[in-house]
Parts: C-alpha cells; sequence; structure tokens
C-alpha cells in the first residue's frame, strides 16, 4: 500500500504529472475573476469565499484525468486490479494521492489568495478549515467521474459534466462556513455538516468506483 | 413486446382523453383563484409535470436496479427510454413555473431551493443522457448508466437537503399530500388530479413507445451483425 501511494505521488510530482499545473489552474481562475467583476474591494469580498472555491472544484477537476487514464491505457490498472490489493483500498489510495498533490497544496495557497480578494480577517481560519475539510471529498467523488468516463475519447468534457452536480453539497456547506465567519454568524454548523458529509462519501466513493472500474475492466 | 404492443393503443387512448379532460376542465370550467385570478390554471401543467419529472427518475433508479441485480435487458433500455422524457418534464415544469413566477412573484427566476432543486435534476438527467450517447458498447453504457443513476440518487438526495439549507424559498409547500387536512381547494383539486393521471399516463405511453423502438434497435443491430458474419 505505500508502495502504491509512493509510486502515485512520484508520478504526480515528476514532470508531465500535471500536480504544479493544477496550482497554476487555481491562480488563474483566482485572477480572472476580479477582470469578470470589477476591482472594487467591497465587491471581491462579498465573492472571496465563492471564487475560491469554484476554484478549488475547477482545478481538481481538471487534474481528474489522471487518476486512472493513464494507468488504464498503459495496463497498469488491470495489474493494479489483480494485485492481492482490493480494488477499494487502490481507489482509495489514489483518491488520496490526488488530494496531497492537489487539494492540499492549493488549501495551503488559498488564504494568500484569499488576500487578494480582501477576504474579512475573520473568516480566514475558517476558509482554511472548510477547505481542509471538503477538498478530499472532492478527490474521492472525482474518481467516480473518472472511473465513468474512462477510454472515452473527448471524454474530458463529459467527466465535468458528471463530476460538477455531484460536487454541489460539498460546495455548498464548504462555502457557506467561510461567508457565515465573514458576516460575523456562526461558522460552525455549515463545518460540522461539510465533515460528516466528508466522511460518508470517504466511506461509500471507493466501493462505488470500484464497481464502476471492474466494469470498464471486464 | 406482445402484451406492450397491445396495451399502446389502449393506454394512448386513455392518456389523450384524460389529459384533454382535465387540462379543458382545469382551463375552462374552473372559477379563478381570488388572489391570482387566472394567472392559477397554469397548475394544471406544472404541479403534473414536476410530479413527474421527479417520478421519472425514480423509474429510472429502479429499472437500473433491476438491470444491475437480474440483468433483465428490457430494463436497462427502458431506463434509457426514461430519461429524455424525465428531462422533458422537468424542463416543462421549470418553463411554467417561470411564466407562473412571473406576474406572482415579479420575478422569472428565484435562486428558490425547489426551483434550484429542479435546475440541479435537469443537469443530472442531461448527465445521464449524455453518458448513453458517449459510451459505444451497449452492455458497457447501460452498467456505466445504471451506476452514475444510483450514485446520482444519493447525490440528488443530498443536494435537495443542502440547498434548503443554503437559501430560504419563495416557493409554496407541498400543494398536494395523502396526509393533510389542508389541500388545494376541491374545485381545482378534482381537475388536477385527472390532469396528473393524463400525465402519469402520457409518461407511460412515451416510455413504452420509446423503449419498444430501442428493442428494434436491438434487434435491428444483431440482425446486421448476423447478415455481415454471414457474408
Amino acid at each position: 500500500m505505500r508502495a502504491l501511494l509512493a509510486r502515485e505521488l512520484t508520478l504526480a510530482l515528476r514532470a508531465g504529472g500535471g500536480a504544479p499545473q493544477g496550482l497554476v489552474f487555481f491562480l488563474i481562475v483566482v485572477l480572472l475573476v476580479p477582470f469578470g467583476i470589477g476591482p472594487a474591494p467591497d465587491r471581491l469580498a462579498g465573492v472571496a469565499p465563492g471564487t475560491l472555491w469554484i476554484a478549488a472544484l475547477l482545478s481538481c477537476l481538471m487534474t481528474l484525468d489522471r487518476l486512472f487514464q493513464t494507468d488504464f491505457e498503459d495496463g497498469s490498472l488491470d495489474a493494479l486490479a489483480l494485485s492481492p490489493l482490493p480494488m477499494e483500498a487502490v481507489v482509495a489510495l489514489k483518491a488520496l494521492a490526488h488530494w496531497l498533490t492537489t487539494g492540499l497544496p492549493l488549501t495551503l495557497i488559498a488564504p494568500l489568495l484569499a488576500v487578494t480578494l480582501n477576504l474579512p480577517a475573520s473568516a480566514y481560519p475558517w476558509l482554511v478549515a472548510g477547505l481542509l475539510i471538503g477538498t478530499p471529498a472532492l478527490s474521492m467523488i472525482g474518481t467516480i467521474g473518472a472511473a465513468l468516463t474512462l477510454g472515452l475519447r473527448r471524454g474530458g468534457l463529459l467527466t465535468g459534466v458528471l463530476t460538477l452536480p455531484l460536487y454541489i453539497p460539498t460546495l455548498i456547506f464548504g462555502a457557506r462556513s467561510a461567508i457565515a465567519a465573514a458576516d460575523g454568524q456562526d461558522p460552525v454548523p455549515a463545518l460540522a455538516l461539510s465533515a460528516a458529509l466528508t466522511l460518508a462519501i470517504a466511506a461509500a466513493t471507493p466501493f462505488a468506483t470500484a464497481r464502476i472500474l471492474a466494469i470498464q475492466l471486464r | 413486446m406482445r402484451l406492450s404492443g397491445r396495451v399502446l393503443p389502449v393506454l394512448s387512448a386513455l392518456a389523450a382523453v384524460s389529459l384533454a379532460a382535465g387540462l379543458v376542465w382545469g382551463f375552462f370550467f374552473t372559477p379563478d383563484d381570488y388572489q391570482q385570478g387566472s394567472t392559477v390554471k397554469i397548475i394544471y401543467l406544472h404541479v403534473p409535470a414536476a410530479l413527474m419529472a421527479i417520478n421519472a427518475w425514480i423509474m429510472m433508479l429502479v429499472a437500473s436496479l433491476i438491470w444491475f441485480i437480474r440483468r433483465h435487458h428490457v430494463s436497462a433500455l427502458a431506463a434509457r427510454a426514461a430519461a429524455p422524457v424525465g428531462a422533458t418534464f422537468t424542463l416543462v415544469a421549470l418553463a411554467t413555473g417561470a411564466i407562473w413566477g412571473q406576474p406572482m412573484w415579479g420575478t422569472w427566476w428565484a435562486w428558490d431551493p425547489r426551483l434550484t432543486s429542479f435546475l440541479i435534476l435537469f443537469v443530472f438527467y442531461l448527465g445521464y443522457i449524455a453518458l448513453w450517447e458517449a459510451v459505444e458498447d451497449s452492455e458497457k453504457a447501460a452498467d456505466l448508466t445504471a451506476a452514475l443513476c444510483m450514485v446520482g440518487s444519493v447525490f440528488a438526495l443530498l443536494s435537495r437537503y443542502a440547498v434548503l439549507f443554503w437559501n430560504q424559498g419563495l416557493h409554496q409547500g407541498a400543494s398536494l399530500s395523502l396526509d393533510k387536512e389542508e389541500n388545494v381547494a376541491d374545485v381545482f383539486y378534482q381537475p388536477l388530479l385527472l390532469s396528473i393521471a393524463g400525465f402519469v399516463l402520457l409518461f407511460v405511453v412515451l416510455v413504452l413507445i420509446r423503449t419498444r423502438t430501442e428493442i428494434r434497435l436491438r434487434r435491428a443491430a444483431a440482425l446486421d451483425q448476423r447478415g455481415t458474419a454471414r457474408a
């Protein structure tokens, strides 16, 4: 298991792995927002949590193709399916590696970008906590979308169409917590619901994804 | 096939009769509402369409489960056949809701939980249909879409409650229920029930027709394959 995790991380971080590009993509989406809605600090402050969250969803989505696609093409996925490790564990490890190279780094630079968007000071801890709790769910849900569109020509757009609607609950609870903190309300209930959601998703998704992969490899 | 072929004309006739009767009764022979005037009459399209939009997804879920457990081919095809019908009903519900909302709420659209949930449902339908279109191998497509339908159902439900948490609504509560003392007044209620029955029958008829088409396509493809194999 540790070997597989190390392999995934190395593949993601080495040249061509795409992990740094995910972060750059995150930066660019956030950069585009002031151009779209104007530079007024008040207005930016209002949309800051939502912007960061949606940028996080998109950069998670953009990096999903490397979860299974290359392994599927070169046959490593078949080898993994035949290995003693259950497919559920493979899925969970791949999601973990995806989160470590996408969700975690963007959570770490999110406060920096929040400064540029003029986020109220009270919201920072909740923004980071929300992303820290919510982004693992994004990677987990992403495995479903990536597995469903495996091996399709022009599958990229379809992955988005299938995956983004599944992100809605995570987005709602995650962003809500930071917004509540910015408005001086209690951010804890949203965060607690977000944590519950992530735990439930983390528990259930590997089974669904493993099942879908079994269909794909048949 | 034979049973559905025999039942289909009868059902179509019933659907046409109850739809026509329900809508004509609703539109022309009910009094105007004391507050809403004649705009209330769009209820005879809006409520049945919304009801069937949800029920169509539930039917797809059941069909997907049957396919997954029993591998009954017709049920996969029926789920496929139901999706565009359900998506259309969702669109009808959204459109009639907007037309109704404009005079009543003063706005075509609001990010109300019910409205938002329906938009989300619509997106789920579109994703489901897109996946059917994208996968070439029909057996695999049936498996993958069935999985998507099950996962989607869970997330659609989650989204429904998340959306309730997210925003307060303009939309009224349920108009019809079995356990409430007070429903919509009887003058509106009876034609409404009739048009709901009409919509249910319409859905069944459309799904039957589309499923039969799918089965025939399947057969034609099989014959074609046999033909090329021999030649």
